[in-house]
């Protein structure tokens, strides 16, 4: 369609032209489902919202129009910033509102009674809508829904819960459009696929990519150390460019490695050049400062983690340093758009190598961003934990057929696969508790009305409902306090927390502190002088090298020579090769030495670091059954490597497919990471109420830990729906037992043993690593009688009347 | 013996691993805060149907701990039933499992303040009792010396994992960890629950063996 007069006046008005992909969604906008790919800096939001403004032009539409939606709360106030622009400039008759977890009680009631004509939402606000009674009234105009950064979203299960409410809102209004924008991804069909109301096509749009970035490693005087992931070597190098550069961000893998790098960037800063630090950690009011402050173009770094990867505009950003290696193409390729958001500037991207292994690691990573190979790992079907969340919110709406229900959702294409007899699970599991000892026969929370609707058993019950709402899932985290002061400078997990004693001091907001007390629901801090913190880290999400990647990385392995490498690592590689062999993708090299007093087995499975962490945990259960002693295990990226009394002089029998598989499933019962994983499926599934700071201050003694649920789910239910969820996201979570299955697959049992007189350069670095694991198997038990019994003889009372 | 042994008052006392107490003199075993129909109560007040094997477990437990022990008495010292619509919860199975625990032995409900009123269960319903010159009762009070529970005690140890429920006792007053299977617990350091007891007080840990350990001022 073309443009009204008044649109075409605005765009002349401020001197800009219609961009091609912009035209092509006004062209296209009756479409069912339509997807746009464009980098950021495009006019991405524009393209979405412009045939919204056309539509709304005249005046003629009463009630919701077009519900936007964006996986950040900020991102929604940002847009609305942006959207008054074109509206006041042209005086169109346009309601914009936006409704999120920070919106009041009073706008949010006005909200339901007169809705705007646009509503910026997030997946959770709007599933929170679908669960009122009045749903059917503000949903029924409703003509667009603007779904941003889709590719963020898909990546989670907030993705799948979103996709669920469309459905229902599909019912509500039917005819309803739908629109994604995404910034690059490896598979835009599968986001189109998951997009589109199943069996509707959803064609895709890609916006001109502009210019290759200008991307390169950082080139440093000194030589990266072999292990560690801090970049610390590098931080001269890196004051030097952002000297150089008007606004550089600096990306961080972890928060933790984030706030190391920020402090020392600090010491080394003599000329107090204006950074500062935003990660999720940290304090909302902290976090807006920076983001305010780097809006006013008065920071000239930030340094920052994942929080700052979706695309709300920071201003001039004119360069991008990665430290770390990016472990993920895609990832990267997202990151380096963040600079430059001037369309058609090349973005301009550095990349800082921890160690020596990842110097080989972002070689690989820039090539493959060369190559524009992007990675990703195909996504399973829709998550059951959500749907049931789904039947429960549709619950509070009102009484329902099961028929009708089955029908929406099979619409969303991520369930369109789900048999009836899986959706019957759900909502039995909604309706009894789906227990094999039918306990809740008084008690059911949904009963099925003498028309076979399904309807609550107490109204009231969907309090709790709404107040679960949501598939994120907050770790337990308590707020940091300097002491008499009352802002919280951040957060810190509850379990990190627990480890620490009176006087450990540790970073937050890029200060050291040092521990005081625990008070309430608050971890009292004093400032500390110390140069470097006593406990360097707190927890943080380890990610794994792509799959993508260690292939890339295998086929280096192979040439004959490294022209694109350093010296100091092409020689280290040479070195391996004449010591021992290069790892090859298709077989796995198992080295076994002898060094200080112990014998070592380090084997190269190139499976990320969670599956390698995960085969360490396996093998080494193994080599106990077989009488090898082992004693302790460390993981990296790479390879796993093992230590104990005995030489391994075997490692075949360790590596056999199916005694790893066994042993699997016997090991990921009693595993920790299951019990984290049934924690968060059982809260959204609605099995356990998500832990409300006021319930764990008020209800003390009344709350107890999950970790009891699982054990006696494990014991009494074992094929309970919940414990089959837990097991399927486990395979794909922390565990990873996918990448250990791809190993096997790759290696069908070809195992290289290379004897050594002495330490493999590869396996070197890999005894100075963080993070490793001592095997014992009552080690919990002993460890505490151990300090029980020392404690005790402190307090003069180990000798208690026995 | 896995148990810890100690003299409190007049008594030679057990700690059992499982959170219960032994007395031998008096083959009495004493456990607390068993919590029945926990689940139960949270179905029928917020709709939420978490596992219902919690009753099972408990029983279990004292099963075990009767069948060890063969106590002439069994002492429940209150929050048995997480409240009085708790004993419906139970089972068929339950109750009949519960009658062959009680036959042949003395069997004592004190009153708790989840559960202030008899239930027809069999025992005797009672406000406390003495036993040589200590009082079992559900909350601690300024009359000592005393066994209580009520406060479900935990407590946890660095580098050792989780907490764990225990034990707390000084020369005057014990308080015995909650026995039921979905029970939280206050933490040893608190000051709701340090306070009641002297600076030198100690912390007896569950688990595979009851474990001593003394507990911060």
């Amino acid at each position: 369609m073309t443009l009204p007069q008044t649109f075409t006046d605005w765009f002349a008005h401020r001197g800009w032209t219609i961009h091609p992909h912009q035209q092509e969604m006004l062209d296209r906008k009756d479409l069912p489902a339509l997807l746009l790919i464009a980098p950021t800096g495009g006019g991405k939001t524009l393209a979405g919202f412009l045939p919204t403004l056309t539509e709304l032009a005249d005046g003629q539409h009463k009630g919701l129009h077009t519900l936007y939606v964006s996986p950040l709360k900020a991102l929604a106030a940002d847009i609305k910033r942006n959207l008054r622009t074109p509206v006041e400039d042209m005086d169109l008759p346009i309601r914009i509102e936006d409704r999120t977890g920070d919106t009041s009680a009073t706008q949010k009631r006005r909200q339901r009674a007169d809705p705007p004509h646009i509503l910026l939402t997030t997946p959770e606000s709007l599933a929170l809508l679908t669960s009122y009674e009045d749903a059917p009234r503000m949903f029924k105009g409703l003509q667009r829904v603007i779904i941003d950064e889709i590719h963020a979203l898909s990546e989670s299960k907030r993705g799948d819960q979103l996709m669920l409410a469309l459905s229902r809102l599909d019912a509500l209004a039917p005819g309803l459009r739908r629109v994604g924008l995404s910034a690059t991804v490896e598979n835009p069909q599968a986001i189109a696929a998951e997009l589109a109301r199943h069996p509707d096509t959803c064609p895709i749009l890609q916006a001109d990519p502009g210019p290759d970035p200008d991307i390169q490693m950082l080139v440093t005087d000194e030589q990266p150390p072999w292990s560690g992931g801090g970049g610390k070597y590098a931080i001269p190098a890196v004051l030097e460019q952002v000297r150089q550069h008007k606004t550089t961000l600096i990306f961080h893998n972890t928060r933790a490695q984030a706030e190391i790098f920020f402090h020392n960037l600090w010491l080394a800063n003599e000329d107090a050049l204006p950074i500062g630090i935003h990660h999720g950690s940290l304090d909302r009011a902290q976090r807006l400062k920076v983001e305010a402050a780097m809006i006013a173009g008065s920071l000239k770094a930030i340094v920052c983690t994942g929080t700052l990867d979706l695309g709300i505009d920071w201003g001039d950003v004119d360069l991008i340093i990665q430290v770390g290696a990016p472990k993920n193409v895609k990832r990267l390729v997202q990151r380096i758009g963040r600079a430059n958001h001037r369309y058609n500037a090349p973005s301009k991207a550095l990349l800082v190598p921890a160690n020596r292994f990842e110097v080989v690691e972002c070689v690989a990573a820039l090539e493959a961003v060369k190559d524009y190979d992007l990675d990703g790992d195909p996504k399973g079907p829709g998550p059951r934990d959500v749907l049931c969340q789904h039947i429960l919110i549709r619950a509070c709406a009102g009484p329902f057929h099961a028929d009708d229900l089955y029908a929406e959702v099979t619409s969303a294409g991520a369930y369109m696969g789900l048999d009836r007899a899986e959706f019957d699970d759900c909502l039995d599991f909604c309706a009894t508790g789906g227990y094999a000892l039918k306990a809740y026969d008084k008690w059911k929370r949904l009963l099925q009305t003498a028309d076979g609707k399904w309807q609550l058993r107490d109204p009231r019950t969907s309090r709790n409902i709404r107040m679960n709402i949501g598939t994120i899932q907050d770790t337990d985290t308590l707020k940091v306090r300097m002491k008499g002061n009352f802002k919280p400078l951040g957060e810190i997990e509850e379990a990190f927390a627990a480890t620490l004693t009176p006087g450990d001091t540790f970073l937050i907001g890029g200060q050291i502190v040092r521990y005081d007390s625990m008070r309430e629901l608050s971890v009292q801090v004093t400032r500390d002088a110390a140069k470097t913190p006593k406990i360097a880290t707190f927890m943080g999400t380890k990610f794994a090298t792509s799959t993508q990647l260690q292939h890339r990385i295998l086929r280096m392995f192979q040439q004959d020579k490294w022209p694109e490498l350093p010296v100091h690592t092409a020689e280290w590689l040479d070195l391996q090769r004449e010591i021992s062999k290069l790892p090859q993708g298709d077989r796995i090299l198992a080295e076994t030495f002898g060094f200080d007093q112990r014998e070592y087995l380090c084997l190269y499975g190139f499976a990320g670091r969670n599956a390698q962490q995960t085969l360490g945990l396996l093998i080494t259960k193994r080599m106990e059954d077989i009488g090898l002693d082992p004693l302790g295990f460390v993981a990296t990226d790479y390879a796993t490597l093992f230590w104990g009394l005995n030489p391994v002089t075997d490692p075949m029998p360790l590596l056999e497919p199916e005694t790893i598989k066994d042993g699997f499933e016997h090991w990921l019962s009693g595993n920790a990471v299951m019990k984290k994983t049934f924690r968060a499926s059982a809260t959204i599934a609605g099995l356990i109420e998500r832990n409300l700071p006021q319930a764990r201050k008020s209800g003390r003694q009344a709350t107890f830990s999950s970790d009891i649920l699982y054990d006696t789910l494990s014991k009494y239910d074992p094929d309970h729906l919940i414990l089959q969820i837990t097991r399927e996201e486990a395979l794909r979570g922390l565990v990873d037992f996918g990448r250990i299955t791809e190993m096997l697959d790759r290696t069908q049992g070809r195992i290289d043993h290379v004897k050594l007189t002495r330490i493999s350069p590869l396996a070197a670095p890999m005894l100075l690593e963080r993070g490793k694991v001592a095997v014992a198997g009552n080690a919990r038990d002993r460890i505490m009688e151990e300090t029980a019994a020392l404690l005790m003889e402190n307090a003069g009372l180990s000798q208690l009347p026995q | 013996m896995s148990a810890h042994v100690f003299s409190f008052a007049d008594l030679h006392l057990h700690a059992l691993p499982s959170g219960g107490l032994f007395i031998p003199d008096h083959k009495t075993l004493v456990v607390s805060d068993l919590h029945f129909g926990k689940s139960d109560r949270i179905a029928r007040r917020s709709g939420t149907l978490i596992p219902p094997y919690e009753n099972t477990e408990t029983l279990q437990k004292l099963d075990n701990d009767i069948a060890a022990h063969m106590p002439t008495s069994v002492i429940c010292l209150g929050d048995s039933f997480d409240d009085l619509a708790g004993a419906d919860a139970l089972d068929d199975t339950h109750r009949a499992t519960l009658t062959r625990l009680q036959a042949g032995r003395q069997w004592i409900w004190i009153e708790g303040n989840h559960d202030p009123g008899p239930v027809d269960l069999g025992g005797t319903h009672m406000a406390e009792v003495t036993i040589g010159t200590v009082a079992f009762r559900h909350i601690a009070s300024l009359d000592t010396p005393e066994v209580s529970g009520h406060y479900h005690p935990k407590l946890a140890l660095a580098g050792a994992g989780r907490a764990r429920a225990c034990f707390i006792y000084d020369k005057t007053r014990l308080i015995l960890p909650a026995y039921g299977t979905y029970t939280g617990g206050l933490s040893a350091h608190h000051p709701d629950l340090r306070s009641l007891f002297a600076p030198h007080a100690i912390a007896v840990m569950t688990g595979r063996k009851a474990i001593p350990v003394p507990l911060k001022r």
